[in-house]
């Protein structure tokens, strides 16, 4: 959690210099659930996420180099330049992949998990989301097929109570339980505090094993919120879209020095940990910098796998 | 009246919204952050202030099924104006644009009174979902109308002239075109729907383009002057239904045709205007009609892949160039770019 944090705001630090240009959205203040259910899941585990997704990425155990090089557009990036922020992916690690429409990936985790019961694996599917996203068709497309199914999905919502700068007050109406909506649908879920890194953890354990032992899918609502802007690595607290005090409220409540107290983990422990971090940071960038660009004469291959002779 | 200083196309944007709304209570403007402080690039900056919440409101994020209430909303008589930030997030809504706005009023006989206004990205890694240009998609659907404004004055008058179309209008903003600057004027001046202008008057090769391809093909045809050679160029202003008689009359009068387009080349607008004057002006053509689109491929996200990715005045100028066999090219008189390739000014520094 301590990394994807310092990693968010080494972005924020450095966006400023214009050479990562496309746009970005971080996570910072909103980075437990990220780390909870990165802990929760094996890599054999798939992940998808959203336009927010470095801190899934990395939770999920992306490799920090190929994200930071693809944030610089470069040929090392680990879409080679051609996703940007929005668009992460790491086989490897499990983490399949980011997509930029909001709701987007939400069936595409469903039909992974279709793949993995009808394969007979023990794996499952891990979508995240926001707030935003369950209004979107897609969702309650996609939930109620998992639910007939009783496919191997983990709907991991993260609610920081905005789309961009709509609250949810402008979106839902004031009785909506996201939890409640869920089990309607036929998934069951829970609601836990997504700025305290082990009840999430806590949840995302409990989810995981229910759906492991066959139990069909399962909804987990993550309360938190986002410090900065919704795209860029500003704050943009002053242009009063939140109401005021909200955000110092939320910052009280900062799930890193959470965590450290509930660890009994000292400073020198913290400062250590951060040292260690800030230099595999150090040379993320400093290795997407030297990294060359993708050439420009290959913009255009890959359109398809089987190219047909024209 | 006219004033002195220029304004910009989303300032001109947000001047045809409110004129709208003042004229016809039945005019409502709404989709997701119509009332945020970034109020849509500044496109429905005071709005709700002024009309109120009832008539302009934020919606959840709920593309298709928002877009089928303002059909329903149409059908009832209200004028609805939706937008979305980017022309991919409306993806979502097709069902409901081409199987029932296209379609109602062929088959009930009940008009549709909505504009969409789309925005479409390009530059600073919007990438392959952020800078789609699919106005050949929306063109081919029977029972849409299709506009895609080039300047600031057409920003607002073809923008009126959709509010108070009676026909579902599909509304494509360029976001570069939102920069840029203009004589615009004061009032309910409209633009009218169907009618293409003629931004230079030439005799060489006719040029047609729309949207932000008239502002590349401005600045080729300037440097192609300066070589003494004169093209036509025509902004085409709507997509759907096409302005064929002015196009027909340019062709015949040079004999030679460049379509431009800001979209994929396949099936694309330009496209249909190469096959439509090759079928209509055959006799009148001294040489093969040529195109300039996108690749067929989607947008990559790095400045890198980027680089060679948009056609622009360079390529135009040497697309005529390889038509009229000139011995050399007036790249010279091109105008020097300042800028990084994406971004549409040193001014903007991204992310959206
Ligand atoms: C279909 C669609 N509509 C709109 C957008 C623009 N958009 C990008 S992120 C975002 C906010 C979505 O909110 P939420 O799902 O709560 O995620 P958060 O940004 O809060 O993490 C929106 C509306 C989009 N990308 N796709
Ligand atoms: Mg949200």
């Amino acid at each position: 959690m301590l990394r994807i944090r310092l990693v968010e705001e080494e972005i924020a630090r450095r966006y400023a210099a214009q050479q990562m240009r496309c746009p970005v959205h971080l996570s910072i203040g909103q980075e437990a659930p990220a780390a909870a259910f990165g802990f929760a899941l094996t890599a054999e585990d798939q992940a998808l996420s959203t336009h927010r997704s470095h801190a899934h990425y990395l939770g999920k155990g992306g490799d920090l180099n190929a994200m930071i090089a693809e944030l610089y557009g470069k040929a090392t990036g680990c879409c080679g330049g051609r996703g940007g922020s929005m668009h992460l992916s790491d086989p490897r690690a499990g983490f399949l992949a980011s997509t930029a429409i909001v709701g987007n990936s939400i069936p595409l985790g469903v039909g992974v998990a279709l793949a993995q019961q009808l394969r007979g694996d023990k794996t499952l599917t891990c979508v995240f989301f926001g707030d935003g996203a369950t209004e979107e068709g897609a969702f309650y497309e996609a939930a109620n097929f998992a639910a007939l199914r009783q496919l191997p999905v983990l709907f991991a919502c993260e609610n920081n109570l905005y789309s961009v700068y709509s609250p949810l007050s402008k979106r839902q109406p004031a009785s909506r339980d996201l939890c409640v909506l869920a089990e309607a649908l036929g998934v069951p879920a829970v609601r836990v505090d997504g700025n305290d890194a082990l009840a999430v953890e806590a949840a995302a354990e409990q989810a995981v094993a229910a759906i492991r032992a066959g139990g069909g899918p399962r909804f987990v609502e993550c309360t938190t919120y986002r410090w900065r802007e919704h795209c860029g690595p500003n704050y943009d607290d002053e242009l009063g879209y939140r109401p005021e005090g909200e955000l110092a409220a939320w910052q009280a409540r900062d799930p890193l020095p959470r965590l450290a107290r509930t660890l009994s983990l000292t400073e020198a422990d913290q400062q250590a940990m951060a040292a260690e971090i800030a230099a595999e940071i150090g040379l993320a960038f400093e290795l997407a910098l030297a990294a060359p660009y993708p050439d420009a004469s290959t913009a255009l291959d890959g359109i398809y796998r089987t190219e047909l002779a024209s | 009246m006219s004033r002195e200083a220029t304004i910009n196309a989303a300032q001109a944007i947000n001047e045809a919204l409110h004129l709208a709304m003042a004229q016809d209570e039945h005019v409502l403007k709404f989709g997701l952050g119509v009332d945020d402080p970034k109020a849509i690039f500044n496109t429905t900056a005071g709005l709700q202030e002024r009309f109120g919440a009832a008539r302009v409101f934020d919606t959840p994020t709920s593309e298709n099924g928002m877009t089928g209430i303002a059909i329903g909303a149409a059908l009832a008589g209200m004028r609805p104006v939706m937008c979305h930030q980017r022309l991919d997030f409306f993806l979502l809504a097709l069902d409901q644009l081409v199987n029932n706005a296209a379609k109602w009023h062929y088959t009930f006989g009940r008009p549709v009174p909505l504009t969409i206004r789309l925005i479409m990205g390009r530059g600073w890694g919007q990438g392959p979902t952020h800078s789609q240009n699919l106005q050949a998609w929306f063109a081919h659907v029977p029972g849409l109308k299709v506009v895609m404004p080039a300047n600031a004055a057409d920003a607002k008058g073809l923008l009126l002239s959709s509010i108070f179309d009676d026909d579902p209008v599909v509304f494509l903003e360029h976001r570069w075109l939102h920069f840029a600057q203009g004589e615009v004027p004061e009032g309910d001046v409209r633009v009218p729907l169907g009618k293409a202008a003629i931004r230079q008057a030439g005799d060489a090769v006719t040029i047609v383009a729309a949207s932000y391809m008239v502002v590349e093909a401005l600045h080729a045809c300037r440097a192609l002057e300066a070589a003494g050679v004169h093209c036509e160029l025509i902004d085409l202003r709507t997509v759907k239904p096409l302005d064929w008689d002015t196009v027909y009359a340019s062709v015949r009068r040079t004999g030679r045709l460049l379509a431009l387009d800001t979209g994929a080349a396949t099936g694309s607008i330009a496209g249909e205007i190469v096959a439509r004057a090759s079928m209509d002006c055959w006799s009148a053509l001294k040489a093969p009609p040529l195109r300039l689109a996108l690749p067929d491929c989607p947008e990559p996200t790095s400045y890198g892949l980027t680089r060679q990715f948009y056609p622009g005045a360079e390529e135009i100028v040497r697309c005529i160039g390889k038509m009229l066999g000139l011995p050399s090219l007036p790249l010279e008189f091109l105008p020097q770019r300042h800028t990084h390739h994406d971004v549409p000014g040193v001014w903007f520094s991204g992310p959206f």
